[in-house]
Order: C-alpha cells, then structure tokens, then sequence
C-alpha cells in the first residue's frame, strides 16, 4: 500500500507491506537507518522518535499508522550543520559506547528537555528508563543530558 | 493483509461486522509485537488512530468517561489523575515514556491479559466498559467483561469503546512487584481501596488469576485482609515467579496498601 506522511519536514511517499512497523519504513523504505532496530518489542528505546511531537518507539507504530502524519528521527535534530544541544552534549561528555542506543536516548534526551528543561534527577531516571545500553555506559549519559539542561 | 483506517467510529463498526476477523490496533503496544515476530498474519487490521471519538476523556453526570483510546500519559497528567489516583499510579508503572504515550486503556481491556495494570484500579472504582458494535451499544461491569486469560466480552463484531467510573474519592493506591521500576509486566500488583462511608476495603489483584480479580470486606476485617487477598488469588510458577511468592507478595502489598489507605 502507499502511504505519504512528513519525515523530517520533508514529505515522504512510500510503498509498504500493510503489516510492516513504521521503524522499517523509516530504515528499509526511506533510507534512514538513524533509528536503530533491536528488540521489536518496545523495550529498548533505541528506534525511539517523535510521531505528530509525541515520543514513540517506531517499532510499535504500524507504518500505515503513519499516513498523513509528521514523524522527526534522530537525522532531524540538527539544523542544518548545527547540532542539537543535546548531541553536542553527548559528544561533550563522551557519552558514547558503542553507540547503537545513542540515536534512541538521544531522540529520547531532547523530548525531556522539551517537556522539562531542568529536569530532576528523578525525571531523567524516568524519561531514560525506556532505553537500554547495554555497554551500560549511563553515568556519562546522565551527565551529558545534565550538563545540556544547566 | 489489509489496512482498514475509519475515520468515525460509525465507520469502524461497519468494518467490524463486514469483517469481523479484523484486529483492532491503537497503540500498537500488543498488536505490533505479534507482527513483528510473526506471531500473528491478521486478514485486516482495524487502526483506530483516526477515530477522534475514542479520544480522551470527559465528565458525565457526576461520573467520568474514558475513551478506549485514553493514552497511560494521559491517565497520568491532572485533572485526571486526582479523581482517579489510584489509576494514575499503575498508569505510572507502565512500561517506559514512549510506552506510555502509546498504550492505552482500551487497550489493556481488548488483550485481557492478567497483568493489565490498568484493571485492577479500574475494579476496585467499580468501572463499567461501554462495547459497540452496528447492532447497538452496550455496558457491562469491567468484572463480567473479563472472562479469562486474554479472553473478554467482546462480540466479534464489536469494538471498547469507553469505560465509565464514578470516582469515589476515597483514599486508594496501586502497587506493582517486579524486578525494576521501568519496563515490567506485574509478577503480582494491587490496587486497594479504604470505603469508611460503605464500611468497606476492596482491592483487586492482578497477575495472580486468570484475569484481575475483585476482594471485598468490610472494614471491620481489615486485620484478616491481607489473608483474604492472599487466599483469593489462584497463582501459577512461570518464568517471571513462583505461585507461593506471588501470595507472599499480595500479603505485603495488602497490609502495605491497607496502612497507607487507612492513614489518608
């Protein structure tokens, strides 16, 4: 089937199988392997984006969910070749393993400071909880989404 | 497999009785999980995400109406959470933010799992579930459309379409056990509520019987509670815990609950 839908503030035609998740059309149909493919279940994060401004796993959205809809990924955050304040921040504090979940906490990280711009420690245990690393790198990670929130 | 997107609710209950073997999806939370791992190669699925009448939620003669596509966020954030705390708190354990904006309470009641951490505080308010389908619509009490491990009252042909509770304003909690705070399926949960003007506690257990289950008392039994609950539940050993740990587990969280009700 065909859906049309914005990625990134650009419009998007794709043809997809009915069944497949809005993770797969982003990767396989639009060439934009930015949001990672792990567990398929919810449970990761790391496919973590932004569907009509609200945080999704991309992986529990239906692509054809997705039709007439604006959906933001990891490659959208920057501006141009200015990086978001929470990539810098990532890079700042090396918060950076392997690097496979990155793109989910990331996505995940500028949804927080969106809702809460200094968050508690407790809020940034929370709005984290969904995304794994399994390099268990997350006391660099914390420290870069503090340091983009002071 | 075909996509069917309505945008009325007329709409979808017209697919529903041409195609009564579409699946219903919202969130997706559930449903995407069986297509992704091929568990499951439905004819049609119903997305209901266009459907504005499933949407939020609304005040009604005293009472409040959930629509079947009220997020857990949404059951988190005020005024909500005040005239239903105790819905607020397992709305809260659900899975992780982007869960969260994505389940909902509809949700919870088509796949009847057990573990539904929405059902418990929905028993112990008494909630009635609004069904629909093109033959009319109906309501029932949430504790006669649960049926069985991931079984509900649903005719083939019709769709959650709210659920209905009066908040009775009276002190409650949910409490859930697992391994970590985010991202568990309940080993048990409880949800409990102290009724001083009906002399009442009731409490429902969840992930500890075949669907979530409703205990009564009156107030005066408080002392032997925690036992009632205990001796209520039908527990199994699997993967997550052992049928003796989860009757442990409700013991505490009674007597845990009860305290913390009957302080308020």
């Amino acid at each position: 089937m065909k859906i049309s839908l914005t990625v990134n503030g650009e419009r998007r035609d794709a043809d997809v199988w009915e069944g497949e998740s809005l993770l797969y059309v982003l990767r396989e149909r639009l060439g934009l392997p930015g949001s990672k493919n792990a567990c398929e279940q919810g449970e990761c994060g790391s496919c973590s984006v932004f569907l009509d401004g609200v945080l999704v796993c991309a992986c529990l959205v239906l692509g054809a969910q997705a039709d007439g809809h604006d959906v933001v990924t990891v490659e959208g955050l920057a501006d141009g070749d200015e990086l978001h304040a929470i990539q810098e921040a990532f890079v700042a504090a090396g918060a950076v393993q392997c690097g496979f979940c990155t793109p989910g906490l990331v996505v995940a990280a500028a949804d927080l400071l969106r809702r809460s711009p200094q968050p508690s420690e407790d809020e940034l245990r929370e709005a984290l909880s969904g995304n794994l690393c399994r390099c268990t790198g997350y006391q660099k990670i914390f420290d870069a989404v503090r340091s983009a929130a002071g | 497999m075909e996509v069917l997107t309505p945008r009325t609710l007329d709409e979808a209950l017209g697919i529903m009785a041409d195609a009564p073997g579409a699946v219903p999806i919202q969130g997706g939370t559930d449903v995407m999980v069986e297509l992704n791992f091929d568990r499951a190669r439905p004819e049609a699925l119903l997305n209901l995400n266009e459907v504005a009448e499933l949407r939020g939620w609304s005040r009604e003669n005293g009472g409040v109406r959930l629509g079947a596509a009220l997020t857990y966020t949404e059951a988190m954030a005020a005024p909500l959470a005040a005239l239903l705390p105790a819905l607020a708190e397992a709305a809260r354990t659900v899975g992780s933010p982007q869960i969260r904006n994505r389940g909902t309470i509809g949700g919870n009641l088509g796949t009847a799992s057990p573990a539904g951490d929405a059902l418990p505080p929905l028993l112990v308010e008494g909630a009635e579930v609004e069904v629909a389908s093109v033959r009319g619509a109906r309501r029932l009490p949430l504790a006669e459309f649960l049926l069985g491990v991931k079984r509900n009252a649903l005719e083939p042909d019709e769709l959650v379409v709210a659920v209905h509770v009066a908040p009775s304003g009276r002190p409650q909690t949910f409490m859930k056990v697992g391994p970590r705070n985010a991202m568990v399926i309940a080993l048990v949960s409880l949800a409990i509520l102290a009724d001083r003007e009906r002399g009442e506690i009731r409490a429902a257990i969840g992930s500890a019987a075949p669907v979530a289950t409703l205990v009564t008392a009156p107030l005066a039994a408080a002392a032997g509670f925690p036992e009632l609950v205990a001796a209520t539940a039908s527990p199994i050993d699997d993967v997550r815990g052992t049928a003796e740990y989860r009757r442990h587990a409700l013991r505490v969280l009674a007597a845990r609950g009860l305290e913390r009700c009957l302080a308020a």
